[in-house]
């Protein structure tokens, strides 16, 4: 194997691990905040990708220049993302909490199947997939096997930035610290004056935020979107998480990038059976769950006896 | 008085009543569609549906019928183990006397055990798949489309006329998928080609860097893929990302607008293969094309929109002779020789397969499948991507 070839395994791991890694974060944050699984994350990242298209399509037709109108539907699209995730953690969380964690999971499961075939018949000829624009610059430069695109490159920044964000508003804010706070003991922060519900909405919006400009960096990337990508993604989103430790930011990173380096590995090692490259990776997640049940980077739990 | 004279207003009305229902019952006879009307390749099925959905307007709109003919429909979703459910459902439900069925190849051979344990006669109006005829000689079973073997064979000869040696083989691992790339394997070791390497997908998969980035390693001239239009736009579309310069070969799974409006410019080149005659050239294609117009569905025909009517009619044509009644629909069918159609003449041999071997060769240009002996591909005015 040539240094070209390994280069493009890796980048594409990459670019496949930081997608995972931004679902698995939102899913990791949800968690933490409120010891629920949001089982509807995958499908809010679908919505997000088709509100960027739907916003992309509105201002084509009204003609403006690329940049502008990229810039435009991130923003419209996060921030609709966000208000959605606050009204799914008002209406449909919150009320929930006294009950056991797993109707929180099933009805947000319900939710998330209730999204994804709203995108399928509301959208115009939803269940096709859908072209999505290729807004970024296409330059590239091939090194040998290795091909190097600017908008790879300029993607895998960005969502590598998203995360340094909401890490540095995680650990170095106010706001951060009143999150973490609730995660670690959700009384205590609330007799020490946190309000509570506020914390736990804007968790969500977090989380459904980075959804959001996931579902867009899956458009850029594979400029196509379907109705059904965030069932899967949410999955892997899922296990990613749940490797990784849930409950930990880092673990979700971590997570999300092993999983993608699992199945990269699986296509290259089984080239014959490159289409169980996710049984291979899946199988090796349960080994790890076996291994290490808390995840890899448990979170840190003291209970006074 | 009063009430003699109500009482015989109520009498005449029950006896008018009577009469037009009498003069106005045509028996009610139900008839089925099956097909994928829910996703990726929602566009076919419901291109199938609208299809099959005129065959049954028009034969209603036609005093000449001796039934009143209703349309039960049901989805499939492109999945075997939703199939086998519809299809057991339909076939269970006696009303029903005959179907059209099935698009996608996975889902028709998972259900020839179901119509033949029912007794339900069916025709397939667009999987491909030669087993679902050929494995077992069921009495039920037709098919008016023809089968994959044909379409590799043609394609493995045009690929090596133009001078093509190294292959590169993308399949979906359903049995469509597989099975296409059986044939198009023994077609190609008969004309002395190349498979430098087969890498098998699933169905609804994303991502295909890695399996790309390895065939980029292997370079091959052509990617012949067997799978359909969701995938096949993503592989595609991939492609072009890792700056692979190779024909995508393809097959009638890819053969539908969709598969254009996925790409934009990206289809230009993409060659592919379907038995029958583009809508316009064959014999009935004009006649089914006005009438289509008319009734303004939502979604086009597609590509084997044609076939579903032509299936339906079949059914229709036999019902009206010999009365509702599966077993001797099944025997009226099985005796189908040389009958018109909007899409030429059918014949079913004794496996109820339509030996059509007609094969047309599509290549996209500018946007649209145009037959290849019309392209400029052809002519040589445009080349292929390696093409020497």
């Amino acid at each position: 194997m040539d240094a070209g070839l390994l280069a493009q395994y890796v980048m594409n791991g990459l670019m496949v691990g930081m997608m995972y890694a931004l679902v698995a974060v939102g899913f990791t944050l949800f968690f933490g905040v409120l010891d629920i699984i949001q089982f509807a994350h995958g499908d809010v990242l679908t919505v997000g990708a088709f509100t960027a298209l739907l916003t992309f399509v509105g201002l084509h037709s009204a003609g403006r220049g690329s940049a502008a109108v990229l810039l435009a539907m991130i923003i419209v699209a996060i921030f609709a993302m966000a208000a959605l995730g606050m009204l799914i953690a008002r209406y449909l969380v919150l009320p929930l909490r006294t009950a056991p964690a797993l109707n929180t999971l099933l009805i947000t499961l319900m939710l998330g199947t209730v999204l994804r075939e709203s995108v399928r018949l509301f959208y115009p000829q939803g269940a096709n997939p859908k072209p999505f624009p290729a807004l970024l610059p296409s330059n590239s430069v091939s090194l040998g096997n290795f091909n190097l695109r600017l908008d790879n490159a300029i993607l895998l920044t960005a969502g590598a930035l998203m995360i340094a964000g909401v890490e540095f508003l995680l650990n170095r804010t106010k706001l951060g610290l009143a999150i973490r706070a609730v995660a670690q003991d959700q009384e205590t922060a609330r007799t020490m004056g946190i309000n509570f519900v506020a914390i736990v909405l804007i968790a969500f919006a977090i989380g459904s935020g980075l959804a959001a400009f996931a579902g867009i960096m899956n458009g850029l990337y594979y400029n196509e979107i379907n109705f059904g990508m965030g069932l899967y993604l949410g999955i892997i989103g899922f296990a990613a998480a749940i490797i990784g430790g849930l409950g930990s930011i880092y673990g979700a990173i971590l997570g999300g990038f092993l999983f993608a380096a699992l199945q990269t590995l699986g296509t290259v090692a089984l080239p014959f059976a490159s289409a169980y490259k996710d049984v291979f990776a899946f199988a090796v997640v349960i080994i790890f769950m076996a291994w290490r049940p808390t995840g890899l980077l448990q979170e840190k739990i003291s209970e006074r006896v | 008085m009063i009430r003699a004279l109500k009482a015989a207003t109520i009498i005449l009305a029950a006896i008018s009543c009577a009469m037009v229902a009498t003069v106005e019952a045509k028996d009610k006879v139900k008839v089925g569609f099956i097909g994928p009307l829910t996703g990726g390749v929602s566009a076919n099925g419901l291109g199938g549906r609208n299809s099959v959905d005129l065959a049954v307007r028009l034969r209603n709109a036609d005093p000449k019928s001796k039934y009143e003919y209703e349309l039960v429909v049901l989805d499939d979703e492109c999945k075997p183990n939703v199939a086998v459910q519809v299809a057991t459902k339909m076939a269970a439900e006696r009303d029903i006397i005959a179907a059209a069925t099935h698009y996608c190849s996975s889902t028709a051979i998972a259900t020839v055990d179901v119509y033949h344990k029912f007794g339900l006669p069916v025709v397939v109006w667009g999987a491909v798949l030669p087993d679902i005829t050929y494995r077992n000689k069921y009495p039920e079973i037709h098919r008016v489309n023809g089968t994959m073997i044909n379409q590799n064979e043609t394609n493995a000869e045009l690929v090596t006329k133009l001078g093509y040696k190294t292959f590169a083989v993308i399949y979906d691992t359903t049995d469509y998928g597989k099975g296409h790339k059986e044939y198009f394997s023994a077609a190609l070791a008969k004309t002395g080609g190349k498979i430098v390497g087969a890498f098998g997908v699933g169905a609804d998969q994303q991502d295909f860097t890695a399996e790309l980035t390895q065939i980029k390693a292997l370079n091959p001239e052509v990617i012949y893929f067997g799978g359909l239009t969701p995938i096949g736009v993503r592989i595609r579309a991939q492609m072009d990302k890792l700056g692979i310069k190779a024909v995508f070969d393809g097959t009638s799974g890819i053969v539908s607008d969709a598969y254009i409006q996925g790409l934009g410019p990206l289809a230009e080149g993409t060659l592919a293969f379907r038995e029958g005659a583009p809508v316009e050239k064959l014999p009935g294609g004009k006649f089914f094309m006005e009438r289509y117009t008319v009734q303004k569905y939502d979604n086009p025909p597609e590509a084997y929109g044609a076939f579903a009517y032509a299936a339906m009619d079949l059914i229709l044509d036999s019902i009206e002779k010999v009365g509702p009644d599966r077993r001797k629909v099944i025997d009226d069918l099985a005796n189908i020789r040389n009958r018109d159609s909007i899409i030429g003449k059918i014949t079913f041999d004794d496996h109820g397969q339509n030996t059509v071997s007609v094969i047309t060769k599509y290549i996209v240009q500018d946007g649209k499948w145009v037959v290849w002996e019309d392209s400029e591909y052809a002519s040589g005015k445009r080349k292929l991507p390696r093409q020497k």
